[in-house]
């Protein structure tokens, strides 16, 4: 029998058949948090989750709510000990993996279970705090599948689980379209709402405001990709390729840090050749826009200082789209303030009696010169060519007068050594210099034809002031590593040097595969990550809605997801076996005579029914009597010849009573 | 109080009692979220603030196709009972205190199966689970409470569905013409004597020994099984009953007469129907006489039936 005595999902138990889905949504969902954190909490949930398993296999040995309080509370002084708070992103989430396990073992019914599957949820959502990759993304939607079919199996306990599963993953594709207007139309908010704890944004990489030996070779181990650029026409040659951040003014002799730029207009850079680009820029949780020397024009709400940076007035704490146009080779700026001057002057005192040694000496033998500044420059441009110096991502270390001991002792550095080196020289020598870091190249995705930077192109250079001209960058690092510019870093280091694995040579294929994958998560990280109100106001103008403000946004999702639960139910309730052609005739045929007052009775048969009918209506007596066998016939029969339902249409379309 | 019926008719989208098979149109079937629904709800919303708040986009599209997912299973709930065709079936007669099976059959000509179809009977709070496979039927009987005689009539049934996630309840009311007959409790009390009484003429002919053997004849589906010949059914198929001499002596008149008017006419009805299952086991012949009814006696099945139907529909006046 096919019915069975119902029980409410309040007292339903917990089966083995609801545990395996309701399991592997949780530990799917779990899994990349237990392996982010601290090694017993991941064990301790995965007791907890089998304890639970082994629970229902063997009926009915839960733990008593005290063991579980005893369990929970050391559990959250294992969190204190571990991360010294109970608040905040990383202790909260190790948290809530351990309440996962022990709401499992505290669930007895079905409700509970629920319970448990929204928990599901929540743990799927907080991985993309931590990474939005596609493949986390595939990973989550895998949860919610699972999820979703323990639900569906809660509500239906005794369908064969596979057809459950079946009815789930129809209800996640149904719920696509709705999805995807709802992404599109709900308004956009730009968060946050509310403070976020501390270490919200730990763990974004990228460069910071100070720069002293090892900072930047540090970050050039790494693969990650800083911003991608797409330029509208030709790509500029590669060694024009110098991406501007941060401008550092002050020495103390160890690290340079930045100045104190205030806002300026953008001065439209004359000469040069212009470009047309966008710049999806990973978050780096600093203000930084960057941007190919020099810029010609700011995106919207971005501010220019008077240092050539480009910055947003919030950290970019998510990924940003930007379009910029820049003038490659353009003619320096003469213009400068005095105070600005002044400080691009200033050292410590009492560092690198040797470099100022030599730098006082290229002062005094281009004394009697007419340009005076650019003999210096020369002089020192000269002097790096000729040392030869070397490059390594595994500078040895410097002690106090680190200028002195990278250029006469190690001889070797990268390039925060040169371009400090550099900037040193020319200060003691009396010309204005500053230190500007940034990135410097980037290569070329086949696939999709876009720039690609990543942290390993990061670079640190300098510009020095020449009175009556401006502004001049000079690269120390290229004029003693001619190759680093064209080559790449792959070729200029030494050959014993750590690379990141990208850079390696022999790994061609693996490059290959690589490319192909960044094209991809390009194009996941503009449209999906990267959408944000500023990209839902370009959707809405290019449909037609100019300036639409949230409620005309709420208003259009509304109406078309009232449009998509209608066209479902349509669909849904359209689903019906089709009567048969025979049946829809004789149904004709009834109505037709319950027109005339014979209407046939719920019980009575086709046969019965024509026999009252040709009684009570004899001029159609004999059509009513055909009528009737044929209907018997294709209905009952074992052959059904179309020609009789053909008659039989034709019979009930002509019948006339007289 | 007649306008809040047609009103109540009118809103429920039928009038009772509906004849022969129901569909349920879509405009019969109700829908609101389950509790389980309030709480995906805010389940939903906190989830949203957070994604907002982290400016997640991941967190956006998961909140969204859970939303969505959400509505194809309101849709799919709605779905589970719209067009369902419901049949109400034979119901036995019972007696008084036990309970009545109203068979129901549910006729789903869909393409698609309808799992959990809870049905309950409002009255008696009687419920059954059934699940109709696409394109089939299935029966099912709920087991209503028969308190009193008379005739029982099945009433409102509601038919409730969660499936397929449990975020929202849609439910149906049906009240199918199906009525069960439910005899008088049937009161164990020893039977009268076979009064010798006027109509059958006294003691006939083999009027002693009512247990001789006075042969075989073919097996009729109302004779006792303790008539049977079992020891030649064993040796051929054929079935036979044993006849007895003096049978037709031991006729019995149950009359309504004989039982104690102290007692009421419940109990005397009561006390007559435990009279007619005493007297079907005993295999006797038996009439029924009620004020305004006489049963001429008889035996077997139909006589039982007839008898336990008089009493069951008797009016005093």
């Amino acid at each position: 029998m096919n019915s069975a005595p119902s029980l409410a999902p309040e007292i339903r138990p917990i089966a083995g058949r609801d545990l395996i889905p309701l399991l592997a949504g949780l530990a799917i969902a779990v899994a990349p948090h237990a392996l982010r954190s601290a090694w017993w909490l991941g064990v301790l949930t995965l007791a907890l989750y089998l304890w639970r398993a082994a629970a229902t296999s063997r009926r009915g040995i839960l733990p008593s709510s005290g063991l579980l309080l005893a369990v929970a509370a050391f559990a959250v002084l294992g969190v204190w000990l571990e991360y010294r708070a109970l608040f905040g992103r990383t202790p909260g989430i190790a948290l809530l993996v351990l309440f996962s396990g022990l709401k499992l073992l505290e669930s007895r019914n079905q409700r509970d279970a629920a319970a448990v599957v929204f928990l599901t949820w929540f743990l799927a959502i907080t991985n993309f705090l931590y990474t939005q990759s596609i493949p986390t993304a595939l990973g989550m939607c895998a949860a919610v599948a699972a999820s979703v079919a323990a639900l569906v199996g809660f509500a239906a306990p005794r369908r064969a689980p596979r057809a459950n599963l079946r009815t789930a993953a129809l209800l996640l594709a149904q719920a696509l379209p709705a999805a995807a207007l709802l992404f599109m139309l709900f308004p956009r908010i730009q968060g946050p709402l509310w403070g976020l704890p501390q270490d919200a944004y730990a763990g974004l990489s990228g460069l910071s405001d100070s720069m002293a030996p090892g900072n930047i070779s540090r970050l050039t181990l790494s693969d990650a990709i800083a911003f991608r650029v797409e330029f509208e026409r030709e790509t500029p040659r590669r060694r024009l390729l110098y991406w501007r951040g941060p401008v550092l003014w002050d020495f103390d002799g160890r690290t340079w840090r930045l100045g104190s730029p205030g806002f300026a207009e953008l001065a439209p850079p004359r000469g040069g050749a212009r470009h047309d680009y966008a710049v999806l820029l990973e978050a780096h949780n600093r203000n930084w826009l960057f941007a190919l020397e020099t810029p010609a024009s700011l995106p919207p709400r971005a501010r220019y200082l008077d240092d050539g940076q480009i910055v947003t007035l919030a950290p970019l704490r998510t990924r940003t789209r930007y379009e910029m146009t820049s003038v490659t080779e353009a003619e320096p700026d003469a213009r400068e303030e005095a105070h600005n001057l002044r400080r691009a002057l200033r050292l410590p005192p009492g560092f690198n009696p040797r470099a100022r040694a030599l730098a006082r000496s290229w002062r005094e033998s281009s004394q009697n010169e007419p340009a005076a500044d650019a003999g210096v420059l020369a002089r020192a441009i000269e002097f790096f060519r000729r040392e030869r110096l070397q490059y390594t991502t595994e500078p040895p270390l410097l002690g106090r007068d680190a200028v002195d001991e990278f250029l006469y002792e190690t001889r070797a550095g990268f390039c925060e050594h040169f371009s400090s080196a550099f900037a040193f020289l020319m200060r003691a020598a009396g010309i204005p210099a500053r230190v500007v870091t940034g990135y410097q190249g980037g290569d070329l995705n086949p696939v999709d034809g876009k720039f690609t930077v990543r942290q390993s192109d990061a670079h640190a250079w300098t510009e020095v002031y020449i009175r009556d001209r401006g502004w001049i960058r000079v690269d120390p690092t290229a004029l003693s590593v001619p190759g680093r510019l064209d080559a790449g870093m792959a070729r200029a280091v030494r050959a014993e040097d750590p690379l990141p694995l990208l850079l390696r040579p022999e790994l061609e294929w693996l490059r290959e595969l690589r490319y192909n994958w960044e094209a991809l998560t390009h194009q996941w990280n503009l449209w999906v990550l990267g959408y944000n109100p500023e990209r839902q106001r370009e959707l809405m103008s290019w449909i037609g809605m100019r300036d639409a403000d949230w409620l005309e946004l709420a208003s259009t999702l509304f109406a078309l997801l009232g449009a998509f639960v209608a066209a479902l139910l349509l669909w849904s309730l359209g689903r019906f076996a089709r009567p048969d052609p025979a049946q829809a005739t004789w149904e004709l045929f009834c109505r037709k005579l319950r027109a005339r007052g014979v209407a046939r009775a719920p019980h009575e048969g086709p046969r019965d029914y024509s026999e009252r009918a040709a009684g009570a209506l004899p001029a159609a007596g004999e059509a009513i009597h055909r009528i009737g066998a044929l209907y018997i016939a294709l209905r009952y029969g074992r052959a059904r010849p179309p020609a009789a339902l053909a008659e039989l249409r034709r019979r009930v379309r002509e019948l006339q009573f007289g | 109080m007649a306008l809040r019926v047609e009103l109540k008719n009118w809103f429920y989208g039928f009038t009772p009692p509906e004849q022969g098979a129901i569909v349920l149109g879509h405009r019969r079937v109700y829908i609101v979220p389950s509790r389980l629904g309030l709480l995906f709800g805010a389940a939903l919303a906190i989830l949203l603030v957070g994604s907002i708040n982290y400016a997640l986009s991941l967190g956006f599209a998961l909140t969204f196709l859970l939303a969505g997912m959400g509505l194809a299973g309101m849709v799919q709930t709605a779905r589970n009972l719209a067009q369902l065709e419901v049949r109400a079936g034979r119901a036995d007669p019972v007696f008084a205190g036990e309970a009545a099976q109203f068979r129901l059959g549910l006729v789903n000509s869909a393409r698609h199966d309808r799992p959990e179809i809870l049905l309950r009977h409002l009255a008696s709070g009687a419920q059954r689970t059934a699940d109709v496979g696409a394109a089939s039927s299935a029966e099912t009987a709920l087991a209503v409470p028969a308190a009193r005689r008379g005739w029982l009539p099945l009433g409102r049934v509601m038919l409730e569905t969660r499936f397929p996630l449990g975020l929202f309840r849609a439910w149906s009311y049906v009240e199918p013409d199906s009525r069960c007959l439910v005899y008088p409790r049937p009161e164990p009390g020893a039977l009268p004597p076979p009064a010798p009484s006027a109509q059958t003429g006294g003691v006939r002919a083999h009027a002693q020994g009512s247990d001789d053997f006075s042969g075989l004849r073919a097996y009729q589906p109302s004779d006792s099984p303790r008539h049977v010949a079992w020891k030649s059914v064993a040796r051929s198929d054929l079935m036979l009953t044993k006849q007895f001499a003096g049978e037709a002596v031991a006729e019995l008149w149950l009359d309504l007469q004989d039982a104690p008017a102290s007692l009421g006419i419940e109990r005397r009805l009561s006390r007559l129907a435990g009279w007619v299952l005493a007297a079907e086991r005993a295999g006797a012949r038996y009439g029924l006489r009620l004020p305004g009814a006489v049963l001429e006696p008889g035996r077997g099945e139909a006589q039982r039936a007839a008898c336990l139907e008089a009493l069951a529909l008797f009016e005093a006046r």
